[in-house]
């Protein structure tokens, strides 16, 4: 969209100030700016539009200066040692690679990042299905007089900050889960043969602080994100397959499983993907919730730590490290989370364009 | 729907009505599911408040013995503020080149895939991730300390590319037409962007930034890590710590004090009542101008740059709740 004359083309190429010497200042300084405003716009807008690239590539350079003393001592240990100690903060100070530490800290993260997955795990199973069944009945089953206000109070359930579903969770929600779900559920799991997957759930149910609760409030965070993305995506299949699936006398559910969803699927997963960037990252609440643990939870009710909140909870406690090494394992995990959750979010786009492009959705997945 | 004879080889008539009864409760069932905890949470912070509320909360400072929040409120509408005026600005305008000038290149190419990658890596970094950088760069290294002005460029590195984004789609909603009868009419690209484009895309790039001033608003993690905790605001945008309401939910419901659990939930309370203020505004931003711009939208766009039509739309970009 190029100038043609008009209001800027009135105005010289040469200095305006020689051009119309007489004119009046005001009107001068208007001419200036006018001349000069799509110039103005242009560049402004090209400088904004740097500023992101700028952030993150100076974002990925502190983390990586910062947390590169401690990648170097702490080496493949980081990823799975299990064992998480500041050492003697008041002792000897230890030169390991030339590098300051304290005497006997040791830094095992294998925990916190299998606590991560762990919770986002349980977050996704439960999410996905709650949210795919509500966006079915949002869009198929409801006029829309009643589904928009339900929408809008999905809405709202994304806008509450999470320190205040932290909050609710830790004293309200993760209480009363103890006290009634969770007895049950160990109950059940103590009738089940002792193996692996069964005994995670059995006694003792502790406080509600814990894995499970964590995964289920994570869950909650998700759901609008997913619930919203699936809707959408509803809406926009057409109505003719469905009219035709229901005219050759399927159920509801078989439309649903035959037309709807398969043609959809990958933007689910698209959606899906982008719920889990939003649970690996969360800190607040997981911190209120999950208890802040470094250790493996022994079950799942017990308390456990993700990265993102030992980020947080252990900020004071690498601070009183003096030569800075704690500070330096922090970034270490900041890296390590960062680059999870890019992945992550990189690996949904990639999803998406590839099984976007594959051919008509009906039939195929049936 | 069910038929009464049941399909050849097929499952029984029994086991589809089944399915179809089962599959419709389950339906309705996750849609309670989903619904019961927010109006759990809202209730609940409401009655937790409420049963003990002094409208003096508003207006009186926080003191050791208690007090009021007075500037951990003030201290939220002002990080608000310097968002929106920071991110604000970087954000549009980074939207204004995305839509309206990345395809105007030399060489005809369409350019902006790197900013926008950029863009959406940024947009995936925890917020706990920015905070460290923050802490890491700009507390230590710029020995400006835990401050105002820290927690305002992280928070802004956190929403532009949000904000970005909504400019961006707002700007492309703008109808071709409207931007080839202005340059027919003589307007210099800048004053066509500025009287024509940019008015007509106003609501959509205001409600992308409340929405992105209520994720501001409600961030916790990041603040610690750059703004720490104050009591009162300081008189110095670096070298002082900034108070806010989120520390106050996130720290005070366990202190040694009952009336500072009082605070907690009564900051609970006001936080929730501020994001809900701002849905609620761009809500209606967007019920008006749907109403508005109804005669715009039915008519013909010339196609614009051509783009290949994906069946499959991208999430990323139908997902319009801010806060993933």
């Amino acid at each position: 969209m190029t100038s043609v004359g008009g209001v800027a083309g009135d105005v010289p190429a040469t200095p305006p100030g020689r051009a119309t010497p007489r004119e009046p200042l005001l009107r001068r300084v208007g001419n200036v700016f006018r001349a000069n405003e799509e110039r103005g716009w242009r560049w402004s807008a090209r400088v904004a539009v740097l500023l992101p690239l700028v952030a993150l590539v100076f974002a990925v350079t502190v983390l990586a200066l910062k947390a590169w003393p401690a990648i170097r001592v702490n080496g493949w240990y980081f990823l799975y040692g299990k064992n998480w100690t500041y050492g003697d903060s008041y002792g000897a100070t230890v030169h390991t690679h030339g590098v300051a530490h304290a005497a006997g800290a040791q830094f095992g993260a294998w925990p916190i990042i299998a606590g991560t997955l762990q919770s986002s795990f349980i977050a996704i199973v439960v999410a996905v299905p709650l949210s795919i069944g509500a966006a079915f009945a949002l869009t198929e089953r409801m006029p829309a007089w009643i589904s928009r206000p339900l929408g809008y109070a999905i809405e709202i359930l994304a806008g509450i900050p999470s320190v205040v579903i932290g909050l609710w969770g830790l004293l309200t929600f993760g209480p009363w889960l103890a006290k009634n779900i969770y007895p049950a559920l160990a109950s059940i799991a103590s009738d089940l043969p002792n193996v692996e997957p069964f005994n995670y759930f059995r006694q003792p149910v502790g406080t509600g602080e814990g894995l499970l609760t964590a995964g289920l409030v994570l869950g909650m965070m998700i759901i609008p994100i997913i619930t919203s993305t699936t809707r959408e995506l509803f809406i926009q299949v057409p109505t003719l397959p469905k009219e035709g699936g229901e005219a050759l006398g399927m159920t509801n559910w078989e439309v649903a499983n035959r037309i709807t969803l398969p043609w959809v699927r990958s933007g689910i997963i698209g959606g899906t993907v982008l719920g889990l960037g939003r649970a690996l990252g969360e800190t607040i609440a997981v911190v209120l919730v999950g208890g802040a643990s470094l250790r493996l939870a022994p079950n799942i009710y017990q308390p456990f730590g993700t990265i993102a909140a030992t980020i947080l909870s252990q900020l004071d406690g690498a601070q009183a490290d003096g030569t800075g090494f704690a500070v330096a394992t922090l970034a270490e995990l900041a890296l390590v989370l960062a680059v999870i959750s890019v992945g992550v979010n990189l690996a949904a786009r990639a999803i998406i364009s590839r099984t976007s492009r594959s051919g008509g959705p009906v039939g195929s997945g049936a | 729907m069910t038929v009464n004879t049941s399909l050849a080889g097929g499952p029984s008539t029994r086991r589809r009505r089944v399915s179809s009864v089962g599959f419709r409760l389950f339906t309705y069932a996750s849609l309670i599911l989903i619904i019961a905890p927010a109006v759990w949470i809202l209730l609940g912070v409401l009655f937790h408040a409420l049963g003990h509320w002094r409208w003096d909360v508003l207006w009186t400072p926080l003191t050791a013995a208690g007090g009021g929040l007075r500037d951990q409120i003030l201290g939220t509408l002002l990080l608000m503020a310097g968002v929106l005026i920071l991110a604000g600005t970087i954000g549009v305008l980074a939207g204004i080149h995305l839509s309206e000038m990345a395809q105007l290149k030399k060489n005809g190419k369409p350019s902006g895939g790197l900013l926008r990658t950029a863009s959406d890596i940024l947009s995936g970094f925890p917020s706990i991730v920015l905070g460290y950088v923050g802490y890491a760069a700009l507390v230590l290294y710029f020995h400006w300390g835990f401050s105002y002005l820290a927690a305002v460029i992280i928070l802004s590195v956190m929403v532009v590319p949000y904000i970005a984004k909504t400019t961006e789609n707002s700007l492309r909603q703008v109808p071709t037409g409207y931007r080839e009868g202005a340059e027919a009419l003589g307007m210099s690209m800048g004053y066509s962007l500025r009287k024509v484009v940019l008015k007509t895309a106003l609501p959509g790039i205001v409600t992308g930034l409340l929405l992105a001033l209520a994720i501001a608003g409600g961030e916790t993690a990041p603040l610690i890590y750059t703004a720490n905790f104050a009591n009162k605001i300081p008189h110095s945008v670096t070298h002082a710590s900034f108070p806010y309401l989120t520390y106050v939910v996130f720290s005070f419901y366990d202190s040694s004090q009952v009336s500072y659990h009082y605070l907690a939930y009564d900051a609970a309370l006001i936080l929730v009542v501020m994001v809900l203020l701002l849905l609620v505004a761009s809500r209606i931003i967007v019920a008006r101008t749907q109403r508005h711009a109804e005669g715009a939208r039915t008519k013909t766009r010339p196609p614009r740059a051509p783009k290949p039509a994906a069946p499959d739309p991208d999430p990323a970009e139908l997902v319009d709740l801010p806060f993933n």
